[in-house]
């Protein structure tokens, strides 16, 4: 994706692409932009919308302004580690899978069938309970759990390329493993994975909030955007919004990717070529 | 009656391209009478799919009709609404496609697709009524067993058999005019010879009127009452078939014409104690434990020749080459290169045995990694083979580029979707060549390409041969591709070699009867020729 093709994007991508740039500068840098620290008191809990703290405070009064800054940095970040993990490993396997055929790829493909066969949340909720919560722990079992729907996607895009006379050659000319799909079949099948890269960002996002709402995911006092709406959901019954920023944070950087990502299969959908 | 059934006049078409538009067909007039058969000939980009489209008032996606006229049969088409013009597609206006497979749904039964049009989208007729005309048109183009081969799926009739049930399917309406985009392209001379035997007794015996679109003048020379010839979205000649036949004009119709009897010279025998680059010596294959697709196949590739591997599809030709590259491992006999036994397996050979058998491949478009540039695709098998790096590869890369007739410095940075298709067949040329091979084995390399193009392709083949002293083995459908390259001809049918030997022995009789079908299946530019070759077929 170079500059040229950024300026024949349609406006919904532009706008997403300015949100997510936007969400990045902040989690950069939190430190700089938060007025107060991640778990620093100032005030009395629950203070309403002020000059001196602009959205209030939260149930232990700490400012929400720099809660929801933090809190983008860490789910933000954690978000993004568990989606690299994610497609490391589901994209590697998934190639391997479709160049190599025959045992590896049934051992592989009925492993990833049996995880995906297991509810995604009860699975989490489930691993999480064994080995206990922390920030490494949840990282390694959502990318687990994301990992096997990656490696779907990856072996049926690969399976496409594998077939083609270029593949064939390279096989031909003695080319190892690593070339072929390095090489000759990752390049091929990038733009579908690319897409697929933001849409698992966005469910790794909400698979983090989600658990961390539970109670499972990101353990206080941290800042995250999941357990900032569980903390202060008391505040909806007085009728404030203040709870729903953190969940309107969230929705609003998902659809900003969903705009991106449409845009990147638009284009990837051959419609240029 | 006597008016046309179709005029066409200053027809022009523009495809979108980038944020503008170019024109496609620019000015094309055109007139069909009733029951007349218009052949259209050019080469790939001439436009004539485009045309034959526009004919039903239709534009493909990404491009528009611009300018021009359409009549058909007194109603101007491009002033109709789109509904109306629906409204004869399919009822009055047919299209028959140049991959029946492709244009098949697959999860249908023949029958019920031949009813569909008539039943369901234009509703002028009832099932039952139908579904008996649809018997009647089967048996008609001398489809096998056509009471019963309706309540079959596209997948379970043969490619000639889905082509004749397409015809018979674009017929379901007794259309005035149908349209023939390449229908016989894809499949073997044996299987087209009765594809066009059909489809011209049934348009006679319907008084339909059609335009033929093919890029084989021997094939619309036996179905064409008039030839058009198109090149970049222009008209270069009309004339009636036969005139045309005798003495076209123009000199790009006559290049044409001069392509097709391409013949190479003989060369004199290989010297007969000196040991082939290649012998298989009693090779036997198997897919499936037990169905052997290869049965004692045994030939020699001597140095410096050509070696073309004749047969229909599924003849073992394509397997046979599958085996002497290693994709598929022999179960009994030998392969030996230069003398020495060949390890059947790919992992088994070694870099330099790899190194010796290359391969160029039919289809240049799925041959040549899209994502790297002609660079990265001649440089990798130099640096992998010859370990050439840098300034030495770089070299070595332009030298083959000039060696394939294209200039170095327009072509070496570009990515295989910039270049036409004979080009990508040449970088695929130039990719085999890096390597410094012994043989090389073509897989159908000119049959995807036009005339002139694959003409350039062989000449150049032929050259490296004579320079480098390379030996090919030519895998083909195309009798006038062996005519033109040929030293040595395999004929194979069902896995077997049936008949080898020099070519010319070859061509002459006697032959053996499967060489005798082959031969006189292949359409001859002459106007007649259907009629004398279906004459002889039935005398047998």
């Amino acid at each position: 994706m170079t500059l040229t093709d950024i300026k024949t994007a349609p406006p919904t991508a532009l706008f997403g692409i300015a949100v997510i740039a936007l969400y990045i500068l902040v989690a950069l840098f939190a430190p700089l932009i938060a007025p107060f620290g991640e778990t620093e008191i100032v005030g009395m809990e629950f203070e309403p919308w002020s000059g001196a703290y602009p959205l209030g405070t939260d149930n232990l009064g700490r400012d929400v302004v720099s809660r929801l800054i933090w809190g983008t940095r860490n789910s933000l970040g954690i978000a993004l580690a568990t989606t690299v993990l994610a497609f490391g490993a589901g994209a590697g396997l998934g190639l391997l899978a479709a160049v190599t055929g025959g045992w590896i790829d049934q051992l592989l493909s009925r492993l990833v069938d049996m995880l995906i066969a297991i509810p995604a949340l009860l699975f989490a909720l489930l691993l999480l309970s064994i080995y206990g919560t922390g920030i490494v722990n949840l990282v390694i079992v959502i990318a687990v759990i994301e990992a096997t729907r990656v490696f779907r996607l990856a072996r049926a895009v690969a399976m496409d390329v594998v077939v083609m006379d270029y593949v064939e050659a390279a096989r031909l000319r003695g080319e190892g493993l690593g070339w072929l799909m390095r090489r000759e079949i990752l390049p091929n099948a990038a733009a579908p994975l690319i897409a697929e890269f933001g849409l698992r960002f966005c469910f790794v996002f909400l698979a983090i909030s989600a658990l961390s709402f539970l109670g499972l995911g990101i353990q206080p006092p941290t800042a995250d955007l999941g357990s900032m709406v569980r903390d202060n959901a008391a505040l909806i019954t007085f009728g404030d919004i203040t709870p729903l920023l953190p969940a309107a944070a969230i929705a609003l950087l998902t659809v900003a990717i969903n705009f991106v990502v449409d845009w990147v299969l638009h284009r990837a959908s051959g419609l240029k070529d | 009656m006597t008016d046309p059934l179709l005029t066409i006049r200053d027809l022009r078409i523009e495809g979108r391209q980038d944020r503008g538009w170019t024109p496609i067909v620019k000015g094309v007039d055109l007139e069909l009478k009733r029951g007349e058969i218009l052949g259209l000939i050019g080469e790939s980009g001439a436009g004539k799919s485009t045309l034959g489209l526009a004919a039903m008032g239709y534009a493909r996606d990404g491009t528009r009709i611009s300018g021009g006229s359409i009549t058909f049969d007194g109603q101007e088409l491009m002033a109709l609404s789109e509904r109306r013009r629906r409204g004869l597609r399919g009822r009055r206006i047919a299209y028959v496609a140049q991959s029946a497979a492709a244009n098949f749904n697959p999860a249908h039964r023949l029958i019920r697709q031949f009813a569909e049009s008539p039943t369901e989208i234009h509703r002028i007729k009832g099932r039952d009524e139908t579904e008996a005309e649809g018997r009647a048109l089967y048996a008609r183009m001398r489809l096998p067993n056509p009471g019963e081969i309706g309540f079959r799926y596209p997948h379970q009739v043969s490619g000639g058999q889905l082509q004749r049930a397409m015809t018979a399917m674009a017929m379901s309406c007794r259309p005035d005019l149908i349209i023939f985009d390449e229908p016989t392209t894809a499949l073997d001379v044996t299987t087209q010879i009765e594809v066009l035997a059909a489809i011209r007794d049934a348009v006679r015996e319907f008084g339909t009127s059609a335009i033929y679109i093919t890029h084989d003048l021997a094939v619309v020379a036996q179905m064409a009452d008039r030839i058009k010839i198109l090149r970049h979205g222009e008209e270069v000649e009309e004339q009636p078939t036969r005139a045309m036949l005798a003495a076209p004009r123009e000199e790009y119709s006559k290049s044409l014409w001069a392509v097709r009897s391409h013949e190479a010279a003989p060369r004199p025998a290989p010297v007969a104690d000196e040991t082939p680059v290649l012998r298989l010596s009693k090779v036997s294959a198997e897919y499936v434990r037990g169905t052997r697709v290869l049965r004692d196949v045994s030939f020699d590739i001597p140095k410096g020749r050509t070696v073309a591997v004749v047969g229909e599809s599924g003849s073992g030709k394509s397997t046979t080459a599958r085996v002497l590259t290693g994709l598929l491992p022999l179960s009994t006999g030998r392969v030996e290169l230069d003398g020495a036994p060949l390890p059947d397996r790919l992992a088994g050979r070694s870099k330099d045995q790899l190194r010796q058998i290359q391969m160029i491949y039919q289809m240049a478009d799925t041959a040549l990694n899209p994502k790297q540039t002609i660079r990265e695709i001649i440089g990798r098998p130099l640096r992998f083979y010859l370990g050439l790096r840098g300034a030495a590869q770089e070299a070595r890369i332009r030298e083959l580029l000039t060696a394939i007739e294209l200039d170095p410095d327009s072509y070496i940075d570009r990515l295989p979707g910039a270049l036409s298709g004979g080009q990508k067949q040449r970088i695929g040329i130039a990719r085999a060549l890096a390597a410094e091979p012994r043989l090389i084995v073509c897989d159908e390399v000119t049959s995807a390409l036009d005339q002139l193009v694959a003409d350039g392709i062989l000449r150049l083949l032929r050259r490296l041969q004579e320079e480098r002293g390379l030996s090919y083995m030519f895998i083909t459908h195309d009798l006038a591709t062996v005519r033109a390259i040929a030293d040595h001809v395999v004929v194979m049918q069902g896995g077997e070699v049936v008949e080898q030997g020099p070519r010319d022995e070859m061509f002459a009789p006697p032959h053996h009867p499967y060489t005798e079908t082959l031969l006189a299946s292949v359409p001859q530019m002459d106007a007649d020729w259907l009629d004398h070759a279906l004459a002889r077929r039935e005398g047998r």
